[in-house]
């Protein structure tokens, strides 16, 4: 550690660790993680630039406000335990978290560095430690108290919420429609950017703390609130998530090979469709893929075509590349591995070949006009500017809905586009009922998702604990 | 994992299964399915509740063998276990005042039984209209024939070797117009479920369809069943699978059904393969 007089000093002048990533041409081919992560002497040299300062602004911007100079000190006296263990306060995900949240809007995109030259790389600190799992101190869990609380859906949210709970003492049951635990971090976030073992690794660590889950379980469908109720749970945390994807509206939408992103990432990701006929589900691997929208799931979709053969694949987007949510390092990464970028579209009609699949969409093209509500300036099509471009497989992720599940499972009060409404600790309308994540606020991020089933947790143990 | 209770063979190609689910069980309700995943490797397919039975804690499905799941799962016996059974899934079947006629087409009449049966158990009249290719498809005669009597029943055959010769929707036009029901439920193949609609919407009586798109995950997360009614797009999955049958674009439904039928293929030949090379 650098030190004058026992002091730490930090090494400003050193440029940021870059990310340790397999070449673009060797990893775009198939579906093994893009991110090696830092070695130990890589988190090291990089925890030294971090300046320990006495009011850290990167704390703030993390939504559950870890305490990132403790964590990335202990990494520097390469007590990585002790490291793990700071971060556990906040967060039971970091190998999640440091891999995909967002961290340009958030931890680093406050962080002092950044002003200088470039912000300290926390994700990457974040995720060197969640890797090590091993290295942890035993969680402390409280005693049993007696009080049973059902969490529905086991994505960042519900994950969140039921581990915070277990800690406290009480005994949680997680119910989940799919075979297997972690939302969208099994059936949307893919292998290459983040490892299923890593997801099962966390659901494992939450079946040591005590948690139990019931899967195949569609809540509001084989139970619901009452009767979980009846059973003697006290409280119920909905973490349902909004998986329902948004119609484009647009003739030839339904065609076959134009999917929602779920569709096809779900068959990927969750039901291993690359690995077809190994694996019983199949998919569809075009040459020509198209991909609409400009989040992280069309990154996730349109890199995911690339893996599975396609020759030209396009995000297009009625923005253009600065106004995309996505973050940075997925468009810099999909770029990198031959993506096209074509901003400015919007889709107006798919057409189908003669064999009545697709065969090409017909998009708008679009200038940016004056701002919109957002800030952001409002893409208005140029009139007569329309062109034909061929795919043979078209995907639509342009957003999702609330999941339809949420108004069926007990009754309270939701919002006009069905999300369910509650306060800053996670209440609904019903005393009994908390809800958090994406089923609350529409779809977010997994750090905010998890932040918000760590509150309800403190919420549901004020009240119940 | 589920256990197989009891295996029952229909025909050459079709079986059911009775599965423990004692939670499911206590849930379902005529019209709605469940999703099954064979094994890990499985994929996840839907079957509408053939029967079910809250004290005994078990569901039934019916299945006949058309690719690789449906013929890996044949080889299963009772006492086998299924990796994952998920359900009940969908909207009941809406059963609206009035006399009716439920329309099932070949393997649909394993989804037909059901809803017929809590129709005349819930007081209605119920006309059963029962269509296979050969007698020997012809399923669920006896259950039938055990809550309807022989007035009610309507058979027919597409190559008159039992019942009626013809299609489903010569008896539906004769009921219809000596106006003996008001309402009319039908599941089976498309030609069969489209041809039952123009058949009611030329009497103005009410048609609805248990449609049968491929599902993936069967919550209404993925959009794979969607399907146009009305010229709007519709989950089958939440929204369904029943939907107002004048109102299904079956050209639609068809092309989405089809969509992998060249993957079907291979999957069920790379499975037979496999078999060939342990029986050697």
């Amino acid at each position: 550690m650098p030190q004058v007089n026992g002091r730490y000093i930090p090494n400003v002048k050193a440029p940021r660790t870059a990310d340790n990533e397999e070449p673009a041409d060797v990893r775009a081919k198939d579906f093994r993680p893009v991110d090696k992560g830092f070695t130990k002497e890589m988190a090291i040299a990089e925890a030294n630039r971090c300046l320990d300062c006495k009011n850290p602004l990167c704390v703030q911007g993390c939504p559950v406000n870890i305490n990132i100079p403790r964590f990335i000190e202990a990494i520097r006296a390469e007590e990585f335990g002790r490291g793990l263990d700071i971060i556990h306060e906040a967060s039971m995900l970091p190998a999640v978290c440091g891999r995909v949240c967002p961290q340009e809007n958030q931890c680093e995109g406050v962080c002092v560095m950044g002003k200088r030259s470039e912000p300290v790389a926390i994700g990457q600190l974040e995720r060197f430690l969640g890797d090590q799992p091993e290295l942890a101190s035993e969680t402390k869990v409280a005693p049993r108290n007696g009080k049973k609380v059902a969490v529905v859906g086991s994505g960042p949210s519900g994950i969140a919420c039921a581990g915070e709970l277990a800690r406290n003492g009480f005994d949680v049951t997680v119910f989940e429609a799919f075979f297997t635990g972690g939302g969208v971090l099994v059936y949307g976030i893919p292998e290459f950017r983040l490892p299923k073992a890593v997801v099962k690794r966390e659901i494992d660590g939450l079946k040591d703390l005590g948690v139990k889950f019931e899967y195949n379980s569609v809540v509001g469908r084989i139970t619901d609130a009452d009767e979980l109720f009846e059973k003697g749970f006290d409280a119920i945390y909905i973490a349902t998530g909004a998986g329902l994807p948004k119609l484009l509206n647009i003739p030839g939408e339904n065609l076959p090979n134009v999917f929602f992103a779920n569709e096809y990432l779900t068959r990927v990701n969750l039901m291993k469709a690359n690995n077809f006929p190994e694996y019983d589900t199949p998919t569809k691997h075009g040459k020509n893929v198209i991909v609409f929208g400009g989040g992280n799931v069309a990154m996730d979709a349109v890199r995911t075509a690339k893996r599975l053969g396609a020759e030209r694949a396009i995000i297009a987007y009625r923005r253009t590349e600065e106004e995309m949510p996505a973050r940075r390092a997925e468009l810099h990464h999909a770029k990198a591995e031959g993506v096209e970028v074509m901003p400015l579209v919007s889709p107006l009609e798919f057409i189908a070949g003669e064999d009545g699949t697709v065969c090409a969409v017909r998009v708008q093209k679009m200038e940016l006009g004056e701002p919109d509500d957002s800030g952001r300036r409002r893409p208005v099509p140029i009139e007569g500017a329309i062109e034909e471009i061929p795919c043979d497989v078209a995907i639509s992720a342009i957003g999702t809905n609330a999941n339809p599940f949420a108004k069926m499972i007990g009754d309270i009060k939701l919002n006009k586009w069905g999300y369910i409404e509650a306060d800053d600790e996670g209440r609904t309308s019903d005393p009994r009922i908390w809800a958090g994540g994406d089923i609350v606020t529409g779809a977010a991020t997994v750090i905010l998702a998890m932040g918000a089933g760590k509150t309800a947790a403190a919420s549901i143990t004020k009240h119940l604990g | 994992m589920y256990k197989i209770l009891e295996k029952t063979q229909f025909s050459e190609k079709v079986f059911k299964f009775r599965i423990e689910a004692p939670e499911m069980a206590k849930h379902a309700h005529a019209g709605q399915f469940l999703m099954v995943r064979a094994n890990e490797t499985g994929e996840r397919v839907p079957f509408t509740f053939a029967d079910w039975n809250p004290e005994e804690g078990w569901v039934e499905f019916i299945f006949m063998v058309i690719g690789k799941t449906t013929e890996m799962l044949s080889t299963y016996e009772a006492g086998d276990a299924i990796q994952d059974v998920t359900g009940p899934l969908g909207q009941p079947t809406e059963m609206g005042e009035g006399n009716w006629a439920v329309i099932g087409g070949g393997v649909g009449l394993a989804i037909a039984f059901p809803v017929a049966r809590q129709l005349k158990a819930t007081g209605h009249e119920v006309h059963a209209i029962m269509g296979a290719r050969t007698k020997d498809l012809l399923l669920l005669e006896d259950q039938f024939r055990s809550v309807l009597d022989d007035e009610h029943i309507h058979i027919t055959t597409d190559d008159g070797s039992y019942g009626e010769k013809g299609v489903v929707t010569a008896p539906l036009e004769r009921l219809l117009q000596e106006k003996k029901v008001d309402h009319v439920f039908c599941v089976g193949p498309v030609p069969m479920m489209k041809f039952s609609a123009l058949t009611a919407e030329k009497y103005d009586t009410p048609i609805i369809a248990s449609l049968n798109p491929i599902m993936v995950d069967g919550t209404g997360m993925c959009g794979c069943c969607r399907v146009e009614v009305g010229g709007e797009t519709k989950f089958a999955c939440v929204d369904g699978p029943d939907f107002d049958a004048t109102k299904v674009d079956w050209n639609d439904l068809r092309a989405r059904q089809a969509a992998y039928l060249t993957e079907e293929g291979q999957s069920l030949k790379a499975y037979e393969e496999t078999r060939c090379a342990c029986h050697r």
